[in-house]
Formats: C-alpha cells, structure tokens, sequence
C-alpha cells in the first residue's frame, strides 16, 4: 500500500509540476498573442479566457453569415434605449449636419469627421443578422464605411492593438481587438435597408460588428481611439459592459 | 490494514477489495464535477431564459414575429410582454458569465471521460447493452420488469441492466453532444468560422429552441436518474459513486 501511494505522490508531483510549468507557458504565449481579454480577472476570467482565445486562433479571418434579401427582417425590432439628451435632439433637429466622428489617440493624423466626408468614402453594404444577447435577433441591411478605411486614412500606428469607441449617449463605451476593428465587416455604418440608418437603430452612426452579440455594435459613435492597452479606460476592463457584468468579449 | 511488503507494485494486495469495486476514480471524479457544472449550468440557463422567455424556429426572431412556444413566467426585460405585472431584475451578466465557465469545464471533463472510457474499454465492458438483450422480446420483458419498479436484485449493484445502458449511452453520446452543438451554434464567432453548425439546425432561433428543449431532456434524465437511485437504495448507490465500492450487505 505505502509503496503505491508513494508512487503515486510521485507521479502526482511530476504532473502537478509540469501542469503549473505547462500553464505558465501557455500564459506567456496567449499574452504574446493577444488571446487574454482585458477582463480575464475575477472568478469568471478562467472561462471568458478559454472562449477568446479559442475564438480567435478560429476565427480570426471569418466572415459573419450574409443572407439573401429575402430574408430581411420587416419590420425589424428597435431595442429599447435610455432618453436621449437634449443636446442630441439638438443636433438630430439639425439633421445631424453637425454630427462629427472624432478619431484619435494612436494614429498618424487624427482627424474628426462629418457624416458628409464619411459619406464619401467607399460603402460596404452587408446583409447580417444582429443577435442581441438576451436570445431575439434580426436580419437587416447594413450600409457604411468599413472601420479599416477609416484606419487607414488617419494611419493607426504599428503598436495599436485595440480601437475604444464611444457612444454620444453617457458612459457608454466599448472596444474591440485589432482583429475585429480591421475586419472588412466590421462597418462604421450609416444606412440601414436602404435608407439612412433611423435614431432607433442607432442613427445616425453606430459600429456594426457582425461577428459578435450586438452591444458591441455601439449606437450614436462619436469618438474613435485607437490605442495600445485598455487600462487607462474606465476601470480597464475594456467597456462599460463588464463594469454591469457583462463580458468584454461578446463572440459567445 | 494488511502488510503490503512483497506484493509486486500495481498488483493489488487485497482482491477481495478488488471484486468489490463499482466506480473507477476516473469515472467518480468526472462524475461529481459533471454533476457541478450541470447545475450551474442550469440556473444560469434560466436566468438567460427569463430575460426572453420566448421560443421561435428559424433563423430570426423577436417581440414583433410569431414565437413557437411561450413560457408562462415573467421576464426579466421590460420589453417583453409576460402578463405579470412586474419585471425580474437582470442576471445575465454573471449568468452567461457562469454558464460559459461552467460548460467550459463539462466539456474538459466529458472529453476527459469519453478518451479515457475509450481507452480503459469502459464503455464496451460497462455500457455496451449484450445484442441479446436488445432483441425485441427481451427489450419487452425488460420493459415490463421495470414498470413494475420491482427492487432491484443484488446483480445489479455490480452491472448495468439494459434500458439502464441504453439510456447512458444516449446520454452520453446523444444528448450532450447535441446541447453543446446547440449551444456552439448561438456563438456568432462560432458560427462564422463554421456556418453549417447553424444552417443545418434550421437557423440561429432553431437552434436556441433545440437548446432549451435538449435541456430539459438533460433535466428529465436527471430526475429519472436520482428517482432510480432512490428505489434501488439511496445510501449504497451514493456509496458506490462516493467511494468506488460496492456494499458487502448487497447480497444479505
């Protein structure tokens, strides 16, 4: 008997050493890599860890599923949104003509926009289905600007690894990794089913990112930071979202 | 104890032990943390489920188109309209927090069981149904035995009857696939990278429906398990589970 559970201790050590060992490694490479979120502490950091990590050694160049027109959701569902702020319907009263797109942090030349100029740049229309994660969801017509052009006109400096972006309702803030932000799907959209994208919907501009659950597709953007490191963020767990418990990552 | 001196290692010196084994570690083990996970599993299911109790088919759905199915509880989003007059506060956060962590570690653990059931021939030795016992007359005589829920004899504290082998296969190999598969197919990253793992289930709603209802097959099984355990004696069979053995007063 003592002999083998003298064994096993042994066997058990070796594995315990080499698993820690194993494990370290692993934290090394995946932070090299970008696979640790920026919310990978707290209890639950183990699991959304393991999510996006594996989600993106799969699916760092997948397209999110496009859908005939005939599948067009009509009508498609407006979820609910806090009030609108006066200075808002100040500007919606104004026909957003005084909208502007601010982009800024690590970039070459930052620069800020109007709906006008975005409007000139090249469109990129995709017909994707919005999930929201409570369950519901809805296909429509997505009409913008892809987030990369607008990368590419300021420059993003080699160092960036996320892009913040802000929307003009309070403390309402997301960001994503260079993998989304320069993903040709993801659009800085302004038309929705053919027409300007209504205030409902997030009008008149709000960042579709298809390949995750829709509160990473911000409403009313105003402000674009490209940066190196979400710690100087709000609390630095990448969006407002994990600050109500939410995960930062919403692949899943 | 006995003296174990002279006893070559790996042979066990206490065969009377030996024959009285029910459960390996390795199936304990995988056992109880399965149990674990699947009621985090659960209630975390739950909560997500009531912020939009409702049921479609296809790939969209939403408050505006025809559900398949209703439950009849309130709902943890204002939105919906549940016909109770109060909205349930909002768990998704930690829910689908705890939901991913937890199936996370079902998934390491099944996959653990599966590979080592495999190669220990655990399932063909313990799980595997004799082909006599699958002919119609016996399956009917089976059948018939256990609707009478006559106690069952002392044989079968070592060794699986066949329902009881057919119902572990299904669900091992058929149920817990499945949820997973469900489960991986509401992953818009997920899905992206492998669109058939949602078209073939009929679409995004499909597939969150197929979800629900695979879970409460999950829940069924459980209840008809633990409702099993009690009538064949609670205490040996949670004694075989807990510690590996059989009861020696089995056969008094």
């Amino acid at each position: 008997m003592s002999n083998i559970s003298r064994r096993k201790l042994i066997v058990a050590g070796a594995a315990g050493v080499a698993g820690v060992g194993g494990l370290g490694a692993a934290a090394r490479l995946a932070r090299k890599y970008g696979l640790i979120p920026p919310d990978h502490g707290g209890i639950y950091g183990a699991g959304e860890t393991l999510t996006y990590a594996c989600q993106r050694l799969l699916t760092s160049h997948s397209l999110a599923r496009e859908f005939p027109r005939s599948q067009i959701s009509n009508p498609p569902l407006a979820n609910d949104i806090p009030p609108l702020s006066d200075a808002f319907k100040r500007l919606q009263a104004g026909g957003f003509l005084d909208w502007r797109l601010t982009v800024e942090g690590m970039v070459a030349k930052p620069a800020s926009f109007s709906l006008a100029e975005l409007k000139t740049y090249p469109v990129s229309s995709q017909i994707t289905e919005l999930a929201c994660e409570e369950g519901w969801s809805y296909i429509a017509e997505w009409t913008g600007v892809p987030l990369s052009h607008i990368l590419d006109v300021v420059g993003t400096l080699p160092q960036a690894r996320y892009v913040v972006y802000r929307s003009f309702q309070p403390d309402w803030w997301e960001s994503i990794d260079m993998a989304d932000a320069l993903h040709p799907q993801t659009l800085v959209a302004h038309g929705m089913n053919g027409g300007s994208l209504p205030v409902p919907f997030g009008g008149p501009l709000r960042l579709r990112v298809p390949r995750q659950l829709a509160y990473k597709s911000l409403k009313y953007i105003t402000r674009l930071t490209v940066t190196d490191s979400l710690k100087h963020f709000g609390k630095g767990l990448g969006s407002s979202e994990p600050e109500t418990g939410y995960a930062w990552y919403a692949g899943i | 104890m006995a003296d174990a001196a002279g006893v070559p290692i790996g042979v066990s010196a206490f065969p009377a032990a030996s024959e009285n084994r029910r459960h390996t570690l390795l199936v304990r083990l995988t056992h109880w943390i399965t149990v674990l996970c699947f009621f985090a599993l659960l209630v975390s299911g739950l909560e997500i489920v009531v912020s939009h109790p409702r049921f479609y088919w296809g790939e969209t759905g939403n408050i505006l188109t025809t559900p398949l199915f209703v439950l009849p509880i309130p709902s943890s989003r204002p939105s919906v309209v549940s016909g109770y007059g109060y909205v349930l506060p909002d768990q998704n956060g930690w829910s689908r927090s705890l939901h991913f962590q937890a199936a996370w570690l079902a998934v390491l653990t099944g996959l653990l069981y599966v590979v080592s059931g495999l190669i220990t021939r655990h399932f063909s030795r313990n799980l595997l149904p004799a082909k006599a016992g699958l002919s119609r007359r016996a399956l009917a005589r089976e059948f018939a035995v256990r609707l009478r829920f006559a106690r069952p004899d002392a044989s079968e504290a070592r060794s699986y009857n066949t329902l009881q082998r057919l119902t572990y296969l299904a669900v091992i190999f058929v149920l817990f696939p499945l949820v997973i598969w469900t489960g991986l197919a509401m992953s818009p990253a997920f899905v992206s990278a492998f669109p058939a793992s949602v078209t073939l289930l009929g679409g995004r709603q499909s597939a969150r429906t197929l979800h629900f209802l695979v879970s409460l097959m999950l829940v069924l099984f459980l209840a008809v398990h633990v409702g099993m355990i009690w009538l064949a004696g609670f205490r040996t069979r949670m004694r075989a589970m807990i510690t590996g053995r059989a009861a020696p007063q089995e056969h008094s």
